[in-house]
């Protein structure tokens, strides 16, 4: 039987740990050394339950940088290096898809 | 315009000095997210999808010229140049940063505005009538009632943890330009026997499960007008739900218990203090009705000859004229809508340089004051009519004369998945669409009356669900679906529009609104009828045909 206090994650493919920074809020990943980046190419990925909550595990303990962190599913390219696996994770990558008010 | 006194703005300063304090000790570590998080909502600070948002509350939509400057100066200092004004008549930057946003706040408190009130589980900023003070068709001006339940809400003690948000909404014209059937309380000023009261309605709201308000009280005399909000609030802050935050708002109560049973115990509670220390008399009435500055407007005849005559030389102007002016009830003047829905850019957004721009043209034509309409426009509620042909021009200039007020092109939308980081779908790209797709003004002129609402998700932002055409982001398998509803009002004559079927993909929602237009220009019966009285008169199956043929 599990135990209600373990911590249980489907993870399905490649997932990154993302946060915002506390500082000014913009989108960062969690890297493989557990600094912050403002890229996902740089993000750690994790292929496995134990391996993604391992992630969360350091992101969550360095709430002074970066808050509200979750695993994002990720697609990995040719090189292995990181993506965002959907519209919400792109759109956080890129920033809006419009442009914005005033800009030249 | 209400002028603060000594004591809001000493509490603005003393808010501002807290929440400072508060940044820093999150910054240091001193406070974890979870403590901080509920600070910082308290004061209007979200996180969104890329960066902090601040919601500035405009007490009843009303600014001065030199709260917008305000305004647009936070937006140039501290953003990157525009704010997207809302449905509930306030204003949001979306990307501020935390160690800068106690400096902003600063700067907003100077004028006497903040962000209490715009967030959390508290009564949030009452909304109004943005043509109070000026509509024809008002009994008297509601603002001073707004004011009154300002002076009362703000840090309620025992409403500052309610079950959900709470928001307030109050109208005293024919025509509501509040939706108040759709907030949480509903407020009608009305008169009868001479004398002045409230028609209350309760449980009204959009969001997952929309409801229209039920009228529990079909005459409240003025002077009671706190002790029953207070026996509402209390009836829903000990009754409403806190188990489930889909169903913690007033609405799931009103509606679970009934909303003769829910008036009941109003009721109950409300006898224990209605003659208590809230009864408002008169002279509390005219303590705050002395602090609202009027303006005094000049004695003057309608249709002046600088009017008529660039009516009739003028075929743009007339075209403006006849969609965004409305009667004033002072003669010789008007009430002008700024369209902040310009083709192609998101509706109700404007740069600061614009803002600027605005406060000038208000100080010039407009007595210095400037209303927020919840369709995410801006209004001049005091214009000499003989000054509209020069304001025009000057509008024009800076882009906020489109001449789409109240017609398809004048979409309310809430930011999506562009910005929020609830949204399921972005909205903005399709309301650009959209105007776009409209730009035509002749056409949407003959289209007439039309409104267009959309929402990135089930919250409801948008309104959708009383838009004339509502449109509800829904994502399936990370591509962007649109559901289309049909028939929605937020007006007096509230309803909540008919879902027409299964969701359209993002690439055929366009073309199937043009297709509901088309069909509605096909049957109606005459230009009169407007797009939702021959959806009521039809119902939604022509409509519902004719948007998922093959195209």
């Amino acid at each position: 039987m599990t135990s209600p206090l373990q911590r249980k994650l489907k993870i399905s493919g490649p997932t990154v740990v993302t946060a915002n920074r506390l500082a000014d809020g913009i989108s960062v990943w969690l890297t493989a050394t557990g600094g912050w980046s403002e890229t996902i190419a740089q993000a750690a990925v994790g292929t496995t339950s134990d391996e993604v909550l391992r992630l969360l595990d350091i992101a969550h303990a360095d709430e002074i940088t970066a808050v509200g962190a979750y695993p994002a599913p990720a697609i990995l390219a040719a090189d292995g290096t990181p993506q965002p696996a959907n519209l919400r994770e792109r759109i956080r990558v890129t920033g809006p898809t419009i442009s914005l008010p005033g800009a030249a | 315009m209400y002028v603060y006194d000594e004591f809001d703005r000493t509490f603005l300063q003393e808010r501002v000095a807290e929440f400072r304090d508060q940044v820093a000790r999150r910054l240091s570590g001193e406070l974890n997210e979870e403590e901080f998080k509920p600070l910082r909502l308290m004061n209007g600070v979200y996180l969104q999808l890329h960066a902090y948002m601040l919601r500035v509350c405009i007490p009843y939509g009303t600014l001065s010229s030199q709260q917008l400057r305000a305004l647009g100066a936070v937006a140039r200092k501290y953003d990157r140049g525009y704010g997207h004004f809302t449905t509930r008549q306030n204003i949001q930057f979306n990307w501020i940063k935390l160690n800068e946003l106690p400096d902003a706040m600063a700067d907003l408190a100077k004028v006497g505005i903040h962000g209490l009130q715009t967030s959390g589980n508290c009564i949030r900023n009452t909304t109004t009538d943005p043509w109070a003070g000026a509509a024809a068709d008002e009994v008297e001006d509601p603002r001073l009632y707004a004011e009154v339940i300002r002076q009362w809400s703000t840090l309620h003690p025992e409403f500052t943890y309610l079950p959900r948000k709470f928001k307030i909404a109050i109208t005293a014209a024919k025509h509501d330009r509040a939706a108040i059937r759709v907030h949480d309380i509903g407020l009608r000023l009305h008169k009868r026997d001479g004398e002045t009261g409230f028609e209350v309605m309760v449980g009204g709201g959009l969001g997952r499960s929309p409801f229209i308000g039920k009228t529990i009280k079909d005459f409240l005399p003025k002077e009671h007008l706190l002790s029953y909000l207070e026996a509402v609030l209390r009836t829903y802050n000990l009754g409403g739900r806190r188990d489930n935050i889909y169903k913690a708002r007033i609405k799931i109560q009103v509606h679970e218990m009934g909303a003769e049973a829910f008036a009941k115990k109003v009721e109950a509670e409300w006898a224990e203090i209605r003659d208590g220390a809230l009864k408002l008399d008169e002279a509390a009435l005219d303590a705050i009705r002395d602090r609202f500055q009027i303006p005094d407007l000049e004695a003057l005849d309608d249709q002046p000859a600088e009017l008529a005559s660039a009516l009739a030389t003028d075929d743009a102007f007339a075209r403006w004229h006849a969609n965004s002016v409305a009667p004033h009830k002072a003669k010789g003047h008007a009430i002008v809508t700024l369209s902040l829905k310009p083709v192609g850019a998101p509706p109700g957004d404007a740069t600061a340089d614009q803002m600027d721009a605005i406060a000038d043209l208000a100080d010039q034509y407009a007595y210095g004051e400037i209303r927020v309409a919840h369709e995410q426009n801006l209004t001049f509620p005091y214009v000499r009519q003989k000054d509209l042909p020069a304001l025009w021009a000057k509008l024009k200039a800076i882009g906020v004369a489109t001449p789409n007020v109240g017609l398809l092109t004048d979409i309310i939308s809430c930011p999506g998945l562009d910005y929020c980081s609830l949204a399921n779908t972005r909205s903005i790209p399709i309301a650009q669409k959209l105007t776009e797709r409209f730009a035509d003004e002749a056409r949407i002129a003959d289209i007439g009356r039309l409104h267009v609402n959309i929402s990135g998700c089930i919250n409801a932002c948008g309104h959708h669900h009383v838009g004339h055409i509502g449109i509800l982001g829904v994502e399936k398998k990370d591509e962007e679906f649109f559901q289309i509803t049909l028939g929605g009002k937020g007006n007096s004559k509230a309803r909540i529009g008919e879902l027409i079927g299964p969701a359209v993909a993002e690439s055929e929602i366009v073309d199937v609104v043009e297709s509901l237009v088309d069909t509605y220009l096909n049957l109606r019966t005459s230009p009169a009828e407007t797009f939702v009285a021959a959806v009521e008169r039809l119902g939604i199956e022509p409509f519902k045909e004719r948007a998922y043929a093959p195209r």
